[in-house]
């Protein structure tokens, strides 16, 4: 285990996911049948519910074989890339996906620039005067971060500068990357805001604990530049623990992106997630959840990879546990 | 000896939270406390403080700015706002108050057999605690939620379960800190059983830490089902609930903006006063 390389390591945990992925496929398939009701009926969606429609989803979903045949029918067609279609539109849920992944993607880069922007800085400037004044205010500001859901900021924002002082678009996503960036500033602040605080939070305290080994004190008392100590040293070490939240960090901006894009109105995936679980519209659910879930796990295994490189002494085979 | 115990206890309280001084409470966990108060106020009596009763429609009026006889205007069906955001404090509360509650009854039982016994159970609770842990938990509680039919009782049951993974892990650590201790020996030397030991022994000792998660939990459950009532699958149509009215107003945003900007408000406040009453606990605790 000592001598483990890198590549095996991946390698390893890559294998390690396959089942868990498999486990959640099989949570998410099973989705149709946690809908009350005839599953069948479900599926019927919008259009009526005539014996003839029913017979026919009966045929299409394979609903009269059992489950586990149902599953592995399923996840047949999901592995060559066939997420089905969509009840309402009738559209192939992997085309939907794709039409509004940019907007979330961007919408999410922004949202953790914001996030990191704001979070790092006002974590070190709080570990710095800890216990004054500014540190308090800090402190009250990533409580505040935290109790505030992305969609209640969202409509302070949209209220203060959309509707008060027409600064910002109070609909729409813009054209081209200005325009974007110009129409997805607030819900990107809104998004940012949610996880500011868990970012202060954290950087604040490991800047805290950093500040105070001794080589620090040994690097002061030998001159070095302040400046120089913090930047190359001490921020370095710090923001360890916050690669180690990225997995959390990235869960709340997919939740945050969620509400952000229903309070602002834009067309990306949270809002066709949402749209779609008022409309029970099982395909373009199943669809969504599998590839978030799938991308949360493979988020995390790279995570741990990350947290391995920045830190040699963490030994791989302990990084799992 | 001395020096080096002087040495290693040193960084110890510094590295959480703002250091309080013992035994004064700070200004801002009073003002918290107040702002949780007034909620448990109208959580209890908001019927009777209400100017209104808040689902009486006045659609001849429809919509009006603050002002009048409606000091915070009304929303599209005519309802008076203030009074809407006064009764909602009571699924505001009640919500989060089972969820944290139920969510930590599970989880100290759970947490007492995996940290106390090991072993197989051990491997198999942490085992689940890891799955739920790789899971987007708040995307799923959308989704189950939705899928399910959507509603206040079904919101409650899926938080439940979502919170209760990582408040197993924290009972979990916190029984693993205890179970060295000499206490637990003598008991152990003692004879007593394993159940005992757990529940009559254990147990009051990791209730402080309990106490201060089941504050932090409480908030974020707010937050939660706000959340869920906002996107329209929480609590029933019709309910006088913040995350609802969020979900109803934010079209008359220009209309009357404080039917969406006073329960958006309610929810920050009450959340972050909890907040800041779960951290204040957090660190008495954590410095004794």
């Amino acid at each position: 285990m000592k001598g483990e390389g890198i590549g095996s390591y991946v390698l390893r945990r890559l294998l390690v996911a396959v089942p868990l992925i498999l486990l959640i496929s099989l949570g998410v398939f099973a989705l149709v049948n946690l809908a009350p009701g005839d599953p069948a009926r479900a599926l019927v969606g919008s259009r009526q519910a005539t014996p003839d429609v029913l017979a026919s989803i009966r045929e299409k979903f394979h609903l009269d074989e059992p489950f586990l045949v149902q599953y592995l029918i399923w996840l047949k067609a999901v592995v060559t890339g066939d997420l089905g279609r969509s009840i309402q539109g009738n559209q192939l849920v992997t085309t939907m996906i794709w039409q509004r992944l940019p907007l979330t993607v961007y919408l999410g880069l922004y949202g953790s620039l914001v996030a990191l922007g704001i979070g790092i800085p006002f974590g070190v400037l709080a570990a710095f005067k800890q216990g004054s004044e500014v540190d308090r205010g800090i402190v009250t500001l990533g409580v505040l971060g935290v109790s505030a859901p992305a969609f209640a900021t969202g409509i302070f924002l949209l209220y203060v500068f959309g509707v008060i002082l027409g600064w910002f678009p109070t609909f729409g996503q813009g054209e081209g990357f200005l325009g974007r960036a110009w129409h997805l500033t607030l819900p990107a602040v809104a998004l940012g805001v949610s996880v500011m605080g868990l970012i202060i939070k954290i950087t604040r305290a490991s800047m805290i604990e950093e500040l105070q080994k001794d080589y620090v004190a040994f690097a002061r008392a030998r001159g070095l530049d302040r400046r120089r100590i913090v930047v190359s040293y001490v921020l370095r070490n710090a923001l360890i623990p916050v690669v180690t939240a990225a997995g959390l960090i990235v869960v709340g901006l997919l939740t945050g992106a969620v509400l952000v894009e229903v309070t602002f109105g834009l067309p990306g995936l949270g809002s066709l997630l949402v749209s779609a679980v008022t409309q029970r519209d099982i395909p373009v659910i199943q669809g969504i959840v599998l590839i978030l879930a799938i991308f949360v796990v493979l988020l995390h295994i790279l995570i741990d990879v990350l947290y391995t490189l920045i830190d040699p002494r963490i030994r791989f085979g302990k990084a799992e546990a | 000896m001395k020096l080096e115990e002087t040495a290693s206890a040193a960084p110890v309280p510094a590295s959480v939270g703002v250091t309080p001084r013992a035994g004064r409470v700070p200004i801002t966990v009073w003002i918290a406390m107040v702002f949780v108060l007034v909620a448990v106020v109208c959580a209890v009596f908001g019927p009777q403080i209400a100017p209104y009763r808040a689902n009486r429609q006045d659609l001849l009026l429809g919509t009006v700015p603050p002002g009048g006889d409606h000091l915070a205007g009304t929303d599209l069906l005519g309802r008076d706002v203030l009074s809407r955001t006064i009764v909602g404090a009571r699924t505001a509360l009640v919500g989060p108050t089972i969820v944290a509650v139920g969510a930590f009854a599970i989880a100290t039982i759970l947490g007492l057999l995996s940290g106390y016994l090991g072993g197989v159970i051990d491997s198999a609770v942490m085992r689940w605690v890891d799955f739920m842990f790789a899971l987007p938990g708040p995307l799923i509680a959308i989704v189950i939620v939705g899928v399910a039919g959507g509603g206040f009782w079904t919101a409650v049951v899926v938080l439940v379960v979502l919170f209760t993974a990582p408040d197993t892990r924290i009972v979990r650590s916190a029984v693993l800190e205890q179970r060295p201790l000499p206490y637990i020996e003598a008991a152990r030397t003692l004879g007593i059983s394993k159940g005992r030991i757990m529940f009559l022994h254990v147990l009051p000792n990791i209730l402080p830490i309990v106490a201060a998660y089941v504050v932090l939990d409480f908030a974020f459950a707010l937050v939660s089902l706000a959340g869920l009532s906002f996107l329209g699958l929480g609590v029933s149509p019709g309910t006088a609930d913040w995350g609802r009215m969020l979900f109803e107003n934010r079209t008359i945003l220009f209309t009357n903006p404080l039917a969406a900007l006073l329960p958006a408000a309610a929810i920050v406040v009450t959340a972050g006063s909890i907040n800041i009453i779960g951290d204040w606990i957090y660190q008495r605790i954590s410095i004794r």
